[in-house]
Parts: structure tokens; sequence; C-alpha cells
């Protein structure tokens, strides 16, 4: 109960549990010219874009922010990636592909450093600064790729979102990114430094923190990750399609790392949660899916999934539960705490 | 009993017009500078197209051709006038949208219809204002359940679009009133009335009046306001302000269909905010919200006359968007400036 | 100035034994407040004493334990402000609580608009706004932006809109804190003619002068009780202070005197600050600091000591002065340039800007040197030793670094910030109340802590309400009075009521 990624994980088992019972293959894996399928291992495959946007997501949020423009860097960066190999002598050659993500993933960067400029040079609302981009984002992906799905046939680039190394290379990609994001927030200073800004901004500025550079890199790391999720959808449709890329995954998002356990107010955070925030919207996908319900119409139960969990994180809600706990009368205002501190 | 004149304002007032205005109407300035922007606009196009395009025929087609849109912004200037703001408005157009269609195709009749979706759109609103009052939700996230809401439910009523035959919807848009060469369809006068009422009651009743205290005071409940209500009212009224643009877009079309209106809240949104009205809340005219949803019809029109990409519209509004936004945090930052010394 | 009123009318406002207690604090012990109409009526007393919360159960935003709120003769009991509004009861808050983006007129009537046909009318709304200002004697532009005017306009505006509702009492919370002499005589003015026509004002402020060139009566807190109603002619100054400040019951340990130790001040001093003010909020004002000493600020609360340190470490921004440290100049607009200076700043408010509530002890005290180690992780050994090294120094309780900061007690908060600072090496340490709201135990500690620390060479500068404080630690006082520097004295040749008295009186002449 009271480890934090307690009721995630608790949530996420409960639903491989249902699923398993309800159809008995869900949970069965089996082996085949050494790879593994199941649907298990579709999941951890499919939840690629939406883990790496997630994370992104979680940083920024971290830090009392939110980027709404994730979904549009992924038209972008797909579309400039398959621009480059459409154009190229040999889409098929892997150094090709190598340098067309490479340059996909510039633009993904400096994409979200435009965003870390507006919001934490010119002090622009997180929300209204990020929109800008999520509005212009996908004009610019239109106009790359001309109004035109761009194909390609070229398969190192596929194999970016279907091939297998025993396990699924999507999978690693998101791992390898997990992997680099918690060490970089974990093993350096900057997790910590993050979490103050996002805790206490005046508190963290008074004792010397480099609030700036901090909120910079966060929307700058989003923009990366959402850059190499574009890649990834784009290699799985090989295609570059400005108007479905990315779309909502912002919502999705933000939904995963809320279920995760990171406030939306910013401060503490868990990329750990994040993962599991991200493992349940994608088997819930995958079991709404099971249910017959077209996928078309599942934004329905993530409305319900939303309105439960924010309605449980309501302060409100915690209040009333105080009250009836106690069975006090209760004070009109909230800070009563605080002044009892000041009053002290 | 002395009279005391503040030096500050009588200097002001004996200043002359000018300075009288400001003082009074500074918050009038991002709608004049969407006007002005407007009429460049159609002078900048008058001149490219070679007099082709200031024509009865073209703004009569771009009152039309936007209606659904101006009725979304009127919803969304009280929205975001409380500070608040609504994601949910073009999923629920096009919920309401298909559902009018299947109503229609399953025989019944539009007196029934017609408030059934506009009931449906208030529903929404409502559960996102209470999440946003009684909750303690961000608006953002609570419009975004709206948005995920009605975005599913428009695909339950019909994963495919559905046509519209009842003449009686289909004679809104299909029905001319000639003025000469200029022609406006019932949809039109709709979305004007939508835009005159609005702008009715945010300056003349104390509803509209309590919408701006909120968005310019975090506390207006200790001045004896009825936050309360006027928090969910302008969801509900965003809501059915929805209901009307699916009614207006499906006659426009001839069709419902659930693929409508993606991003479409965003565009109500870039319209409201180019209009004039301030994101943070506060300041705003719904007349300023139809200058904004004119000039990103114009833009629109323009560029379909260039022959050149529709993207171009979605950068041009970003990039618009932005100057907007980074001219009206100067201009807060700098009127809360002074109020501070 | 007139007569106040006469003890024999009855008063408006009856609070008996009014007794609020939060978690572990009791705030009120059985308060008794009377207010009667046509007076202004002083409330004052430190920080903790209770006034605040005696305010905000009036009107209507604390619900009280025990005890009676009559106005006008009606028991009434509270559940909201509207209550209390609708009572009679009108507040106009430090922060005004208008809509700055709403035209004068609009504010002054905002949510009573007459209307004509179902529509505002906004002729009449700006007409009865003009003369409910006139009435106050304000000619403006009602049609004008609030934003437009200042803060001292905004003011007038809210009490004239308190009129509007028909207050019987007003109630002003601290209204003169941003208000130059012109503006605050003009409030004055306003306040005079109400009181006149029969208004009960209760005017908190502490602001002594301005105290008694307007307050008819004074009722005196203190640590949640209360001393004492006056009548305020007959309460001479030094009476005041001393009722609100009082004698604690000093049962501290003796620490050794670092009063009398010598400073050597012909070396450059460690900081030297000349004129540095920041207009509207404070006066220009000297300040140096010589190695190893500990220089102490006294006055009251909110005569400008937080506000001078705050300059002084570049917390704020100041339009004036210069500031020198080791002799060299220094530019200080920002915090990380006096912690580059190895100057250390502790916030009087350690929740809102020390602590990192949900953060542990470890990472709050090591959060200094991080943040100016940039992004490489002090080693984790490093970490644990720096941290238990000042869990032990400090006593921190419980001494467990992986605790939420958030949930220590006050003082040991206290320490965890103080910890923080000095696991940054500094040359001068500013200490803003670090021992508001700690139990006596834990206060002998720090100020312990603060002498052994000067004696080793570290300066120190030393704000606290406490005198007593003050004069055991300090060499020097610089004593501030209403947002100006009024003296600086040898803490050697004064004692407590002399100090009391320096506070009290000193550069009294300009004030009526």
């Amino acid at each position: 109960m009271k480890h934090r990624l307690f009721w995630p994980v608790a949530t996420l088992v409960a639903l491989i549990l249902i699923n398993t019972i309800a159809r008995s293959q869900f949970a069965s894996i089996t082996v085949r010219d050494g790879r593994l399928y199941g649907a298990l291992i579709d999941i951890l495959r499919q939840s690629a874009p939406l883990m790496l946007v997630s994370l992104g997501m979680t940083i920024v949020i971290a830090t009392r922010g939110i980027d709404l423009s994730v979904g549009a860097v992924m038209a972008v960066s797909g579309a400039v990636g398959l621009t480059i190999i459409d154009g190229s002598a040999d889409p098929g050659d892997p150094g090709v592909v190598m340098l067309a993500v490479v340059v996909a993933l510039l633009v993904s960067l400096l994409l979200g450093a435009w965003n870390g400029f507006l919001v934490s040079l010119l002090g622009i609302q997180p929300i209204i600064a990020t929109l800008v981009l999520m509005l212009a984002g996908r004009g610019v992906a239109l106009l790359i790729t001309e109004g035109f799905i761009t194909t390609v046939n070229s398969t190192p680039f596929e194999f970016i979102s279907t091939g297998y190394l025993l396990l699924p290379f999507a999978f690693f990609i998101w791992v390898a990114a997990v992997a680099v994001v918690a060490w970089m927030e974990r093993r350096t200073a900057l997790g910590v430094l993050t979490e103050a800004v996002g805790i206490n901004p005046e508190a963290s500025r008074l004792a010397g923190v480099r609030s700036r550079g901090i909120i910079w890199s966060a929307y700058a790391a989003s923009g990366v990750l959402a850059g190499i999720a574009g890649i990834i959808y784009a290699s799985n449709i090989k295609a570059a399609d400005a108007n479905a890329a990315g779309q909502f995954i912002e919502l999705y998002a933000i939904l995963a790392v809320v279920l995760g356990g990171t406030s939306l107010m910013g401060g503490k955070f868990s990329l750990a949660g994040t993962v599991v925030g991200v493992l349940i919207i994608q088997t819930l996908e995958s079991t709404i899916l099971f249910l017959g319900v077209p996928s078309a119409e599942s934004p329905v139960f993530f409305a319900v999934v939303v309105v439960v969990v924010v309605v449980i994180q309501s302060p409100r809600l915690h209040r009333f539960a105080r009250a009836v706990a106690h069975s006090a009368r209760s004070r009109v205002t909230a800070k009563s705490t605080s002044d009892a501190e000041a009053a002290g | 009993m002395t009279s005391l004149d503040t030096a500050t304002t009588t200097t002001r007032e004996r200043a002359g017009y000018f300075e009288t205005f400001m003082s009074r109407r500074a918050s009038l300035l991002p709608t004049l500078a969407a006007v002005v922007i407007l009429i460049l606009l159609f002078i900048g196009a008058e001149i490219f197209v070679r007099g082709d395009f200031i024509t009865p025929r073209n703004i009569s087609a771009l009152l039309l051709d936007n209606a659904y849109l101006l009725i979304l912004a009127v919803g969304m200037t009280f929205v975001i006038v409380t500070g608040g703001i609504d994601l949910s408005v073009g999923s629920v157009m096009a919920f309401t949208g298909i559902w009018l269609a299947q109503l229609l195709e399953a025989g019944t009749p539009l007196a029934i219809a017609i408030p059934a979706i506009l009931l449906a759109g208030a529903l929404v609103g409502l559960l996102i204002g209470t999440l946003v009052q009684f909750f303690d939700v961000q608006p953002f996230i609570a419009s975004l359940a709206g948005l995920f809401l009605a975005r599913g439910l428009a695909f339950v009523v019909s994963l495919s679009s559905i046509k519209v035959e009842a003449t009686e919807v289909l004679w809104l848009q299909s029905t001319r009133i000639r003025i000469g060469d200029w022609y406006i369809t019932p949809t039109g006068i709709l979305a004007l009335l939508v835009v005159f009422v609005g702008a009715w009651v945010m300056q003349f009743t104390r509803f509209g009046r309590t919408t701006y205290a909120i968005g310019g005071n975090q506390q207006a409940a200790l001045m004896g306001l009825k936050v309360a209500r006027t928090t969910v009212a302008v969801y509900v009224i965003s809501g059915v302000c929805g209901g009307l643009a699916g009614l207006v877009l499906t006659a426009y079309s001839g069709a419902g269909y659930p693929r409508n209106g993606v991003g479409t809240e965003l565009d109500a949104i870039a319209a409201v905010v180019i209009g004039g009205t301030v994101l943070a809340g506060g300041r705003g005219y719904v007349l300023g919200s139809m200058v904004g949803v004119f000039v990103y019809g114009t833009i629109k029109t323009i560029i379909s006359f260039m022959g050149a990409e529709q993207s171009w519209t979605q950068i041009i509004i970003g990039a618009l968007l932005l100057v907007f936004i980074v001219v009206q945090r100067a201009i807060v930052a700098r009127s809360d400036r002074r109020s501070r010394s | 100035m007139t007569l106040p009123a006469d003890t024999a009318t009855a008063p408006i406002v009856e609070m008996r034994g009014i007794t609020i207690s939060f978690p572990g604090v009791l705030a009120l012990d059985s308060v008794d407040f009377f207010l009667r109409p046509g007076e202004v009526h002083s409330l004052m007393g430190e920080n903790g004493a209770g006034k605040s919360t005696l305010i905000k159960a009036l009107t209507g935003v604390y619900a009280i334990d025990s005890g009676s709120i009559d106005v006008t003769g009606t028991s009434q009991v509270f559940r909201g402000t509207s209550d209390a509004e609708a009572a009679g009861i009108s507040t106009v808050y430090q922060e005004i609580n208008l809509c700055t983006n709403l035209s004068v007129g609009e504010n002054v009537m905002l949510g009573h608009e007459p209307r004509k046909g179902g529509r505002i009318d906004w002729k009449s709304v700006h007409r009865m706004a003009a003369e409910h200002l006139e009435g106050l004697g304000i000619s403006i532009d009602t049609r004008s932006l609030l934003s437009n005017h200042s803060i001292a306009i905004q003011q007038l505006v809210a009490i004239s809109r308190a009129m509007v509702l028909d207050a019987k009492v007003l109630v002003l919370d601290e209204p003169t804190s941003s208000l130059d002499r012109g503006e605050v005589e003009q409030l004055f003015t306003v306040m005079r003619d109400l009181r006149a026509r029969g208004a009960a004002i209760i005017f908190v402020s502490h602001f002594l002068d301005q105290v008694y060139e307007i307050a008819d009566r004074i009722t005196v807190l203190r640590n949640g009780k209360l001393v004492g109603e006056y009548v305020v002619r007959d309460l001479p100054r030094d009476d005041l202070v001393s009722k609100m400040i009082g004698r604690q019951l000093d049962d501290l340990e003796a620490i050794s005197s670092t009063a009398t130790r010598a400073i050597d001040r012909t070396a450059a001093p460690v900081l030297k600050a000349t004129g540095v003010g920041r207009r509207g909020v404070l006066e220009p004002a000297d300040l140096d600091v010589f190695d190893g000493e500990i220089v102490g600020i006294a006055g009251l609360l909110g005569s400008g000591r937080t506000e001078l340190v705050r300059l002084l470490y570049g917390a704020d921004r100041s339009d004036s002065g210069d500031i020198e440290v080791a002799g060299a100049p220094a530019r200080m607009t920002s915090p990380r340039h006096a912690i580059d200076r190895r100057i250390a700043f502790s916030s009087e408010d350690r929740r809102e800007e020390g602590i990192v509530a949900d953060l542990t002890v470890a990472e709050n005290i090591v959060l200094g040197i991080q943040a100016r180690k940039g992004f490489r992780k002090i080693r984790r050994d490093t970490q644990a030793s720096v941290v238990s090294e000042y869990i032990a120094a400090l006593d921190v309780r419980p001494a467990d670094p992986d605790m939420v900061a958030g949930n220590l007690s006050g003082g040991n908060q206290q320490k965890v910030l103080i910890a923080r600072w000095l696991a940054t090496a500094p040359e001068l340490l500013i200490l803003d109340e670090p021992t508001r709201g700690i139990d006596v135990g834990t206060k002998a500690d720090l100020q312990r802590k603060v002498a052994e620390l000067s004696e080793q060479g570290l300066s120190v500068i030393f704000i606290s309400s406490e005198l007593e404080e003050v004069l055991r630690l300090a060499q020097r006082i610089v004593v501030m009075r209403d947002r100006k520097s009024i003296g600086e004295l040898d803490s050697q040749r004064f004692d407590l009521d002399g100090l009391i008295d320096f506070i009290a009186n000193e550069g009294k002449g300009s004030a009526a």
C-alpha cells in the first residue's frame, strides 16, 4: 500500500490476469525461428512509440510543464526520415537509413529546444508554448512530404519496428531509452534537481539551482524521444503519414504518466511508474480489441479511466476522506496547517 | 471634505482622447490588431489575385464555410475568458453531427433530434465543468476526458459516415437568401445569431461579467460572486456550441462523419487568441473571436486561391498564434507591473 | 485627532473567549475582542501572536473551536466568507482582491450592477460608482481599467466597494504596506471620514507610527493570548512594544555571550552595502559585516529586515546602492551571484522558500552543494558523510537522512536548512528568523551553533524578532523601523529595555 508503484503494478497484473482467464492464449509465448511470439510480446512491441513519448512527457511534467507537441514532432521526424530515404539512390542501404534517422533526430532535438526556449527563456505557459508547435508542426510535416503519404521500401528501415533479435527490436529501443533516461536522471544529479525545481521553484532558485537549463533540456529530451517514436511509427507503416502519425499520442502519454503516479503538478516523478502506465494502456487497448470493440471506440474507455484517476487523485476527495475519517469540523481553508506553522 | 484628485488620472484625462482610450480600453488592442491583420490580408489578396478577391461571393462564402468554427469559437471564448480551456469541442462536434445523422436516418423528427444533440453536448460540458469546479481538475485534463469520451462515442454511433437525406436539415445549408450578389444561408444566420447573443451576454449580463471576474481574479469567490455555477456553466455553453456546430457541419457537408473535427478545437483556440482573448483569462471579446475566425478563414481561402498546400494554413496560423501570444504576454506583464507600482 | 468612541457605546462586534487550535498549535486561547462603531481599532502582535487568526475568525475564513461572535447584538456563526459579508463585515485584503482586468466602476459595482430591462445599465453603473467614490473624496475616471491605477487608489476602490455592500465593519489588512507617505495620508483621510460617519474600522498594521497616528484603540495579542485592550493616547510606545514582545521566561542555558568578542574592523569587510534600496520596498540602507562578526538586525515585523537581506543576497533586485564583497564590487542580481561569492541565505519562510518538502533530509542538505556542482552527482560516500556530519552537528531529529523533509517538525526543518548552507562552506551566512516557531531547547542548540561558527571565523547576519537573542549573539545591531534603517548600535552598550526604547522611539521626530 505504501510503495508508490503498488497500485500501478497491481492494476497491470490484474489486467493481465483477466486477459489470461478470458483468452487462454493470452499469456502464452511461443518460439519460432529464433523469435518469441505471443500477445504479451506484441504489447511490448506496440508500446514503443507511446513509451518513448511518455518518457519525455514524464520529465517535462516533473518541471511543472507539459508538452503537447509530441505528436507533431513525431510526424515531422517521420517525414524528414522518409524523405531522405526516399530521395536517396538506394533506399535499402543501411548507411542511408542511419543518416536519415540521425537527421530526423537532430530536427526533433531542435524542435524540442525551441519549446524549451519559449518556456524557460520567454516564460510562456507550457500549454500555450507547445500548442504552437502542435498546430504548426503537422503543417510542416505535410510540407515536407508535399501532402502525400510517402512510402518506401527499405528493409533496414522496416527492421526498426518489425525486426526481431529474439525479441522485437522496437522493444530493445525503448528499453535502451528507459535505461539512458534513467541513468541520466538518477545517476547524475539531474533527477533530483529536476524534482526540486518542480516541487518548489522558489526554494530551488534561492538554493542556486539552474532552473532554466533544467527546464530547457527537459523539453529538448522530450523532442528527441518523440523523434525516435516518429521513426518507429513511420517504419511500422513504411510511410510518412503527417496527419495520422502520433495522433492523440500526447493525451495517452499524459494519461500514462498520471497512471504511473507522477503528479501533473510537477516534482517527484517515477520513470518506472510511467513504464507501467504505458503497459497498462497498451494492455487495455489490447483487451478492448479482443472484446471486439472497434479500436476507434476505445477512447470512451480511456475517458472513464481518466475520470476515475483524476477523481481519485483529487485533493477534494482526500480532504473529504480525511474529514470523514477524523469526523472533525473541517476548516474552510485548506491552508490551515501552514497557517498553524506560521501561527506557531 | 476635500476632493482628492489623483495626479495620474487627471493628467490622463487632460492628455486627450488617446490616453483615455488606452486607460479604458487597452484590452481592445489585440482585437484591433486582428482587424488590421484581416484588412491587410484582404488588401494583400486583392492585389495578388488582381482584383478578384473581395467579391460578394467570396465574402459570403467566407461566413458559410466557417460557420461551424464561428459557433465553436463563441463557446471557446466563454471558457477561455474564465481562464480555462476546452479541448473537447472538435470531438463533440463530430459526435453530435453523426448522432444527428443517425437519428434522422432512423426517422426521428427534427424537433426531437436537435434538442437531443444539444443536450448531449451540454452533458459533456457538464462533466468537464464538474471535474474542473468540484474536483479541482485542471481544465486541460478535464476537457481531455471530454475529448476521449465524445470521440469514442462518435465511433460508437457509427464507424463510417452517414448521409443525411432529411430535407429540413439540408435546407439549412442549401437555401440561399440573396441580397444582390451577397447571399447567406440559415446556417450563416444561426452562426451570426450565436455570435451576437454571446457578445450580448458577455457585455450585458451579470453572468457574463462574472466570467471576466473569474478570469481576472483567482479569489473572485471572496468578492461574493457565484464562481461555481458560472464555471460549470461556461463548459456547458461550450458543449452546446459543440452541438450547434455539429448541426451546422452536418448540414454543410450533407453527412455525419465520425472523423470530423480532429484538431478543430485547436483552430478554435487559435481563432479566439488571434481575436484578442488572452489565454490566461480575464480579457477578450466574442466579436474579437469572430474576427479571429475570419482571419483563419481568409488565410485558408488565400492559400487555396494560390494553389498552395493546405498545410501552409496550419503553419501560418501556428506562427500567428505565437506572435499574438508573445505580444499578449508582454502586454499583460506590463499592466501587472504598472498596477504593482 | 478625534476623540475615541465613548466606552459607554455598545460594541458592534463582540468576540468572547475565542479559541482556535490547529494540529499541535493553540493559535488563539480564549481571546476577547470588542469593536465599537465610530472608531479605528488596531490589532497588534508579532508573528505567531494570533492576530491574523483572529481576523480570519471574524471574516469567516476559519471556524472557531469555542467562544462566541456577536455582530450588532446578534449571535453569529460564520461558515464561510459570504456569511461574514452578509453580517456586514467587509475586508480589504493586502493583495487587493479586485479584478484588475475590469474597469474601476465595474469593480465597485461587481455583482450588484443596476439593471434595466434585463440588461446591465452601464451608465448607471458608472454613475453610482462615481458617486460612491466621490463620497470617499476620490475623483477618477470610473471607466478606466483598475490596473491603470496605483495600489493606493485600488485600495480606495476596494473600500468603496465595501461601502456599496453596506458594510458596518471594515477590516483593513496591512493596507499601507505598499503605500508612500502621500498615499498613506490619503487613506487616513478617508478612514477618518468613514469613522466620523460611524463606521467601525479594524486597522491591522505593524507600522507603529501609523497606528499612533490613526488608531483610537489597540488590542495586543501575544502567543495566542490577549494581553489587553488600550486607548492609544494612554499607552506610551515603549509600553506597547514591550507588551508585544514581552519578556520571555529565559530558561535558556547561559551561552557565553559572543557580543563581547572583539572584532577586527580594520580589514576590508566581508560585505559592504551602501545605499541599497528598492522603491516601494526599502529605503536605501547601509550595512557592513566584518570577518567573524555577527551583525544582528532588529526591529518589528514589517520593518524591512527581510527585504534588506534579500536585496543583499540577490533574491530581489535593488534599484539603488552598491555592494562590495571582500573589497571588490559585486553585482547581486541573482542568488547565483551571491552563492558564487560564498554568501548563503536561509529564508524566514522555511516552508515556501527553504525546504523542498517532498525530497528527503539528505537530498535537502546536499541541494546547495549539488546545485553548485552541476550535474555531476556528488559521490555517494561523500554525500553520506556530509549528511551524517551535519545531522549530528545540528542534532536533527529524527536522525534519519531518508526521511521526507516535509514531515519534520519546524525546528528540525530549520536545522536541515542551515545544514544545507553550512555544507557550502560560506564566508557569510544570512539567517532570517532561524529560531521562529521553535521550541526552547532547539533554540538554544541553534544559538550555540551560530556562536561556535562565528568563533571559527564565519560572518553572520542574524535577524530575529526575539531581541534577547540578538543582544546575546550580535556584536553590532542594525535597527529598522517602517522600511528604513534607523540606526546602528553596539550591543554591549544596550540592554533589552534600551533596545526596545530605541526601536520604539529613535528617529520618531518625522512622524505625527
